[in-house]
Order: structure tokens, then sequence, then C-alpha cells
């Protein structure tokens, strides 16, 4: 009986309970949906927001000389021949379209291997030899990284004209190297530490020189910490502006982002030709970006979170 | 053999202490002249190429009848007002926004993964080809938007650059936050994956779910991070030449510049340089109190950037 009871007041209570936790479950898969929908959505407005200006390169790149000036949102006619008339350097601004990107191209590595070495140089003598005074180093470099390079440029290039550097690749190799260097020496301190120093030790006891001990153990083991810097520092010097701008005045000597912004002077800009040379421009920057972007943000954000 | 190798033993253990001493300050010799022929490069470049810049623009610019010069000067204000706004206005909506995206971003998923590469382009693309875009997208008469609302909602869009100071502001802080939300949502981002799983576990048994999930446990622990990268994108920002440079060119009628456009263009256009350095030294009573916390901060907290 009382059995019975039990049963049947267990069954009442389930009979109560199965409509509720359905009704939970609808709503919580409703939820869900909701959720799901709202994200899509959220993806298609950021989709719009980050492509429309990329779409715009490309569409007045693809534009023939007489559509960039009409109120048309494709080309009517799309065609190659802006990019033709830049691989070709078929327009005088881009007479020397491939001298210039060559100049690029050297600003670039130059800039890499010059931070690199002083970057690896001073972070070792700071981070492994720890000589003193060594924090006043780290401070200079601190406080570099926080000044913003522009404020800097109008007595960097009276400097450089005390030196007699203008419109010599060096001087925006300088500029470049001057702004890299702060973000290599913390990059590479802030890896250094998880390298043990007993093997330096051990090598020092085994009698190798400071340099030797720089050259044989730390750069091979700061590798990682190697390609992220150089990373960064060629996309830097590829992509810098102003000092460019500043500093390289003259046709020959001119880098590619310089030649590009001439194009702003004229009135009747060929917006096809400089669209096109700004996609020439931008593929190489892009390219390594996607190639290395593990490592550089490895390299953004090591030790990142630790306050 | 064995008496030997306790002697070796013996002898390192002995000579222990001066190798530390060595290795932790105190150089001897030789050693010394490596240390310092290794941060010789470094100690050159930084009085070649910051000293000497920063002494010699302080020389150029400390004329007081400069400042009383630029205070008169009604581009000028124009400016100051322009540069509180753009930074103000810039930094706090594109950190903002870079806080949400990046709890977005956190969703598990393909789509979510691809959309992240698409989303960092704006970050990967070098400044001037995308603000050239952006610049001649705006124009008036031909460009993308007002051809877009023409062709489909038959309105004729507005000058974007050339007609009022306000929408050229608000497109070149639009343009700002478009090329650098991407790297601060990357940054977030990696900030919100060092959280420990555990705790948002820990925080869901004790009930909390949604917004309080995120004010109890993400915020907290995102908080430090996110005031460093506020303050460094602050510094940024004030000196972010390229923006104002290309997408509105201080234009129209020179209302838009900010301080980093006015000072090269008072030197190098009106060809007066101390005049160029004064306009950027008056961003010093900002910049000082930045950088001094953003030393402390970046030095303490070790967020590497």
């Amino acid at each position: 009986m009382t059995v019975v009871a039990e049963d049947a007041g267990r069954a009442a209570v389930a009979m109560a309970v199965a409509p509720a936790s359905a009704e939970r479950a609808r709503r919580a898969r409703r939820v869900r949906w909701w959720k799901e929908v709202g994200a899509l959505g959220i993806a298609v407005l950021v989709l719009i927001w980050t492509l429309v200006p990329v779409y715009n390169i490309f569409m007045v790149s693809l534009e023939s000389k007489g559509d960039v000036f009409t109120e048309t949102i494709f080309p009517a006619r799309p065609s190659l021949d802006s990019f033709w008339i830049v691989i070709t350097q078929g327009y005088w601004y881009l007479e020397e379209f491939w001298h210039q990107f060559a100049n690029s191209v050297y600003i670039g590595v130059g800039t890499v291997v010059i931070t690199l070495a002083i970057g690896s140089l001073a972070s070792f003598a700071i981070g492994r030899m720890r000589i003193r005074y060594g924090w006043l180093l780290s401070n200079a470099a601190l406080l570099t990284y926080v000044i913003p390079a522009s404020f800097l440029a109008i007595p960097f290039y009276r400097i450089m004209q005390i030196y007699g550097l203008t419109n010599n690749l060096w001087s925006v190799i300088a500029a470049e190297v001057t702004f890299a260097t702060p973000y290599a020496i913390f990059i590479f301190h802030q890896y250094g530490t998880s390298i043990p120093i007993e093997l330096d030790e051990a090598a020092r006891i085994d009698g190798a020189s400071p340099f030797q001990v720089y050259w044989k153990i730390y750069l091979p083991l700061m590798a990682p910490a190697l390609v992220a810097v150089g990373t960064y520092a060629l996309l830097l010097a590829w992509n810098e502006y102003l000092y460019q701008f500043l500093l390289l005045t003259s046709k020959h000597s001119m880098s590619v982002p310089v030649a590009l912004a001439q194009f702003l002077n004229s009135d009747e800009a060929p917006w096809n030709y400089m669209m096109a040379t700004a996609i020439v421009y931008a593929i190489p920057p892009v390219a390594i970006y996607y190639v290395f972007r593990r490592r550089m943000s490895a390299g953004l954000t090591m030790g990142g979170v630790k306050g | 053999m064995s008496t030997q190798t306790l002697e070796g033993g013996e002898l390192l253990a002995r000579r222990r202490p001066p190798m530390e001493r060595f290795w932790r300050g105190g150089l001897q010799g030789s050693e010394y002249t490596w240390a310092i022929a290794f941060t010789v490069p470094y100690i050159v470049l930084f009085l070649a190429f910051v000293a000497y810049p920063v002494a010699f623009g302080a020389w150029l610019g400390h004329e007081p009848h400069l400042y009383e010069e630029l205070a008169e000067d009604p581009i000028f204000q124009k400016t100051i007002v322009n540069t509180i706004l753009y930074v103000g206005i810039g930094v706090n909506l594109k950190m903002f926004g870079a806080l949400l995206l990046s709890g977005f971003f956190m969703r598990r998923g393909w789509w979510v993964k691809g959309l992240l590469l698409v989303y960092v382009l704006p970050w990967a693309l070098p400044a001037l080809p995308a603000f050239i875009s952006i610049h001649w997208m705006l124009n008036g008469e031909w460009g993308l938007i007002n051809n877009f609302l023409w062709n489909l909602f038959g309105i004729n869009g507005p000058g974007w650059l050339d007609t009022s100071r306000w929408l050229s502001l608000g497109a070149v802080i639009t343009s700002h936050i478009w090329k650098w939300m991407p790297f601060w949502t990357v940054i977030l981002l990696a900030g919100r994956m060092a959280i420990p799983q555990e705790l948002y576990e820990a925080a869901e048994v004790d009930g909390a779910t949604g917004l309080t999930r995120f004010t109890h446990v993400t915020f907290p622990l995102l908080a430090n991070l996110y005031l460093v990268c506020t303050l460094l994108s602050t510094i940024f920002t004030l000196g972010d030449f390229n923006s104002v440079f290309f997408v509105s060119g201080g234009g129209p009628a020179l209302s838009t510049h900010v301080l980093a456009t006015l000072g090269i263009r008072n030197a190098f256009e009106v060809a007066r340089p101390e005049l160029g350095v004064a306009a950027v030294l008056t961003a010093l009573p900002l910049m000082i109190p930045l950088v001094l916390i953003l030393m402390r901060k970046l030095r303490t907290t070790e967020v590497t950037l």
C-alpha cells in the first residue's frame, strides 16, 4: 500500500517536473539559437567593416582610366592594365619603380640585420652578463619605445642634415633601427630569462670567451625571439612613411611609400595606377605577416599578462 | 681517479662565488671590456639618434615667444581640440571595441578562426595604402561610399572630407580605429586566453553566468592589461601621423590637424622648424605623466608589446 502510494507520489512529481524541464530545454535551445544568430550577425558586420576599404583598393586598381571618375560600385570593365603599367614602369611617377622597390628592400634588410645585432648584444650584456648600470640601458630603451617617432622627426631631420645623410638610405636605416631596437631589447631580455644561466656559466668554465658564449650559446637558443623581432623590424621599416618621406627626396633614392604618396601631389592623379602600386607595395608585408603571424604574436604577448 | 674528480668538484665549488660575482655584476678585467663592447653600439645609437635629437628639439623649442605665437594661432587652438577628441574618443572606442571583440573571438568554431584572420588584415596592411584607399573612398563625388549611397538609396552623400570639420575628424577617428583595433584585439585575446579555465568553472559552480562572469572573473584579471594597453595606445595615438595626414590631410581649411601633423606642417611646409617643435612640445604635460606611469607599469608587470 505504502509502496504504491510512494510510486504514485513519485509519478506525480515526475509528471510535474517533465513539462518544466522540457520547457527549460526548449528555452535553452532557443537562447543558443539566438546566440548563434547574434554571433553570425556580428561576424557579418566585422567582415563588412574590415573589407570595405580593401575592396575599394582592388576595385579602383581594376578600373580603366575612364571609369575611375564614375558612380559605379564595381568596375564596369575590369582590367589588369594598371598592374601592367606598374610592372613595366609605364607612367612617369613610376619611372624608377623597381629601383625604388629595391631601395625599400635594402632599407628593410639593413634595419633587420642591424637591429638584431645591436639589440641582441645589448640584451646579452644587460640580461646575461648583468653589467652594472644595465638598468639604465633598459630604461633608455623603454623611454625610446614610448616616445612617438613622429614627435622626434623634426630634430631628427635637422641632425641628419648635420651628419650629411639626407637622401641617403642609411639615414632611414638609422631612423628605423632607432625605433626598432628598444622593442628588440625588451623581447630579447624577456625571452632570455627562460634560458638557464647555468649554460653560460658552464661554457665560461670550459674557457669560452664572452663573445663565444654570445655567438655559440645565446644566439642559437634565442632563435624564436630573433625571428619575431626580425619580422617586426622588417615590417616596421617597410611600412614606415614619415621618416622616409622627410629624408628621401630624390626620385632615385626614394622608397616605395614615398613614391606612392607622390601621386597625391598631382591634381589629376591616376587613381587606378596609384591603387595598383599600393597593392604591389602591400603584398610583401601582408604575406610576411601571415607567414610569421604565430611567431610574431608569440613575441607580442610573450609573458604578456603576468600582472 | 676518484680523488681527482673530487678535487675538480671542490675546485668548482670554491670557484663558484667569484663566478657568481662575475655574472651578477662586478665584472672583472677582460670580461668587463667585453660587456662594455657589447653595449657600445646601443649606447652610440641612443646618444646619436635619441638623446641628441631630443636635446636639439628642446633647444629649438625653448623660446617662450613661440608658445605665445602658437596660443594666438586659431589653427593651433583647433588642433588642440582635435587632438583631445582624436585621442580621447579614438583610444577609448578602439580599446572598448577590442575588449568586446576579443570576447567574441574566444568563441569556438572554424569560422571564428577564419574571421579572425580576415579581421587582422587592416593591421597587416601598411598604413599608407589603407589610408589612401579610405581617403578616396570618402571622396564626395566619386568615392565608393557615396556611390553606394546613390546607387542603393538614391541619397546624395556629403563631401565627407572637404565640407565639414566634424565629419572629417570623425572619418579620421574611424579610420584610426579601423587600422588599429585588430592589433589591440589580438593582445586582449591573448590576455583572455591566459585566464585559466578552472576559474570560470569555479565561478559557474558559484552561480556566475553571463555578465557576472565577465564582471567578476574576466575583467578583474584583464584590468591591468587593459590599463597598460590603453595608456600605450594613448601615446601611440598621440604620435599617429599617418591617419590624419592621409585621410583628411588636415583639411578642410586646416581644421582637422592634430599635434603630430601640425608639427610637421609648421616645420616643413611653413619652414619654421622651431614652431613645429614647439607645437609638438605642447603635448609634454600629457606625455610626461603617461610615460612615467607606463615605464613603471611596463617594468613591473613585464607586459611586452
